[in-house]
């Protein structure tokens, strides 16, 4: 299946600013920072996760912990896929126990990844709650799931793919829209 | 990825780029074990069983709680309780055991190429845990890994096998595994415990553990066999230990910074000494925790997906 790539949705700014906006809205949201983590969910979720921590520091003065969760051995499609999905790193600095656990990812999708990710986190510990941020809202949910904090709502059709780069996986920071080429 | 589905019997049949699979996949999930709560949903439902027709604890613990960590379900059969004492085949106990729902078999055996023998009965996925003097590829994958836990890469590593080589399929999965992954191996050990023909394996040979010890990186300590000693391959245990045992002046020989592994259980006094046993160059204890990580990624690639 072959991708073609229609439209840049936000370039290198935009998706500063929306970062420095949701960074805001999660100090705002939890009145402060205390027993507030970071948990970027891997690959690109993680260091969004690192640079909203980056804009804490600067803007609140406070070391926001930063953990990284892979949701591979929680996802629901296992038994149907035809290969294994590569197992990911799973790196936690602190004890979830209590803590605020602000949950960051590239796309919110059909809410399958969340799912994962918080029967993942709820293995590790009882967090006082769990919050959603990600950089794009696409629609199409196929679970109640929804997200606290959101960089840009994008209305797609499911043949359109969201691609969110990053500079420390793809070289780049921006988010294109895609869609999948007819071969008929 | 072309793990599932299929039987781990060797490292000498195993690709490297699936080697580096396993050991990746260990790595991730090796965080697991150090968690509260040691359970992760992957593998609900997948019937996981072990037949051991020959004693041991590591390894099938080692197993048994991998499935666990991962929610498989877990049965044990050991020879010594089974309808084996009746007379039962091998073949029509596994038979019996597959059409139950059991969704690999993990066995243990003391005949040589009995795994391959049971993979071509059974349809469903056989791993080798031991088969007489041939392999045990579960031990050398987590050796590799420990190894790499504390040495940035395999490729031109020096890797010293002592003892007893004859008999040791950890020793053979390990000679595989390593030289395929780029290491430098010499074995040493007495004559009579050195099979002919090793070097054609890819490895240096030395009657003098001295000689073979000599800028190691890894020093591995072999158990000596005594359930397999009865014909008098080597004089006594005491000279055993004199003159092949590792100890500190042999170890004196290695990189300054080698450390010793073991696959147990040890003889402690024989092939290795007691202090440099629990010394703090010995990883020894490391090699056992690899080996519930190592034997979860092997269930994960084989049992992961559908047929």
């Amino acid at each position: 299946m072959e991708l073609i790539e229609k439209a840049q949705i936000m370039d290198r700014e935009a998706m500063r600013r929306a970062l420095i906006r949701i960074a805001h809205e999660i100090v705002e949201r939890n009145k402060g920072l205390e027993d507030v983590i970071l948990v970027g969910i891997h690959r690109r979720g993680y260091p969004l996760a690192q640079r909203l921590a980056q804009i804490l520091k600067e803007s609140e003065s406070v070391d926001v912990p930063v953990g990284e969760l892979d949701i591979t051995l929680y996802r629901d499609d296992l038994s149907l896929r035809f290969t294994q999905p590569q197992v990911g790193p799973t790196r936690m600095p602190v004890d979830v126990a209590r803590k605020r656990v602000v949950l960051v990812d590239d796309v919110l999708y059909t809410g399958r990844t969340i799912r994962a990710a918080l029967d993942a986190i709820i293995d590790m510990g009882r967090p006082q709650n769990i919050q959603v941020a990600v950089m794009i809202d696409r629609g199409h949910r196929e679970l109640p799931i929804r997200a606290d904090y959101v960089g840009k709502n994008v209305p797609t059709s499911s043949k359109e793919v969201i691609h969110v780069k990053v500079t420390e996986i793809d070289g780049l920071d921006e988010v294109v829209i895609a869609e999948e080429k007819d071969n008929e | 990825m072309t793990l599932r589905g299929q039987d781990l019997l060797s490292l000498q049949e195993m690709s490297t780029a699936d080697m580096e699979t396993v050991l990746s996949t260990a790595r991730s999930l090796k965080e697991i074990l150090s968690r509260p709560i040691k359970k992760v949903p992957t593998l609900r439902g997948k019937v996981v069983c072990t037949l051991f027709y020959e004693p041991s604890t590591r390894t099938r613990t080692s197993f048994e709680l991998a499935a666990k960590y991962m929610s498989a379900d877990t049965v044990s059969i050991a020879a010594s309780t089974s309808a084996a004492q009746k007379g039962e085949t091998l073949s029509d106990t596994a038979r019996n055991l597959e059409v139950m729902g059991v969704d690999v078999a993990i066995m243990r055996h003391s005949v040589s190429g009995s795994c391959h023998f049971l993979a071509r009965v059974l349809d469903i996925p056989v791993i080798n845990a031991g088969d007489g003097m041939h392999e045990h590829p579960t031990q050398g994958l987590l050796d590799i890994f420990t190894i790499l836990e504390h040495k940035p890469r395999i490729r031109g590593l020096k890797v010293a096998i002592l003892g007893d080589i004859l008999h040791s399929r950890v020793a053979r999965s390990l000679i595989f595994g390593l030289t395929k992954m780029g290491a430098e191996v010499t074995v040493a050990g007495p004559g009579t415990l050195l099979p002919p023909y090793i070097e054609d394996l890819g490895v240096k040979v030395f009657r003098r553990v001295e000689e073979a010890i000599e800028g190691a990186d890894v020093v591995y300590a072999l158990r000596i066999q005594l359930e397999r000693q009865n014909k008098g391959l080597f004089p006594s245990k005491r000279e055993y230990r004199d003159f092949y045992g590792l100890n500190r002046r042999r170890l004196s020989l290695a990189q300054e910074d080698a450390i010793i592994m073991h696959p147990g259980p040890m003889n402690r006094g024989v092939e290795i000494t007691t202090d440099l046993a629990d010394s703090p160059r010995s990883i020894i204890l490391d090699q056992v925790t690899s080996g519930v990580a190592i034997r979860m990624a092997v269930l994960y690639l084989i049992l992961g997906g559908r047929e």
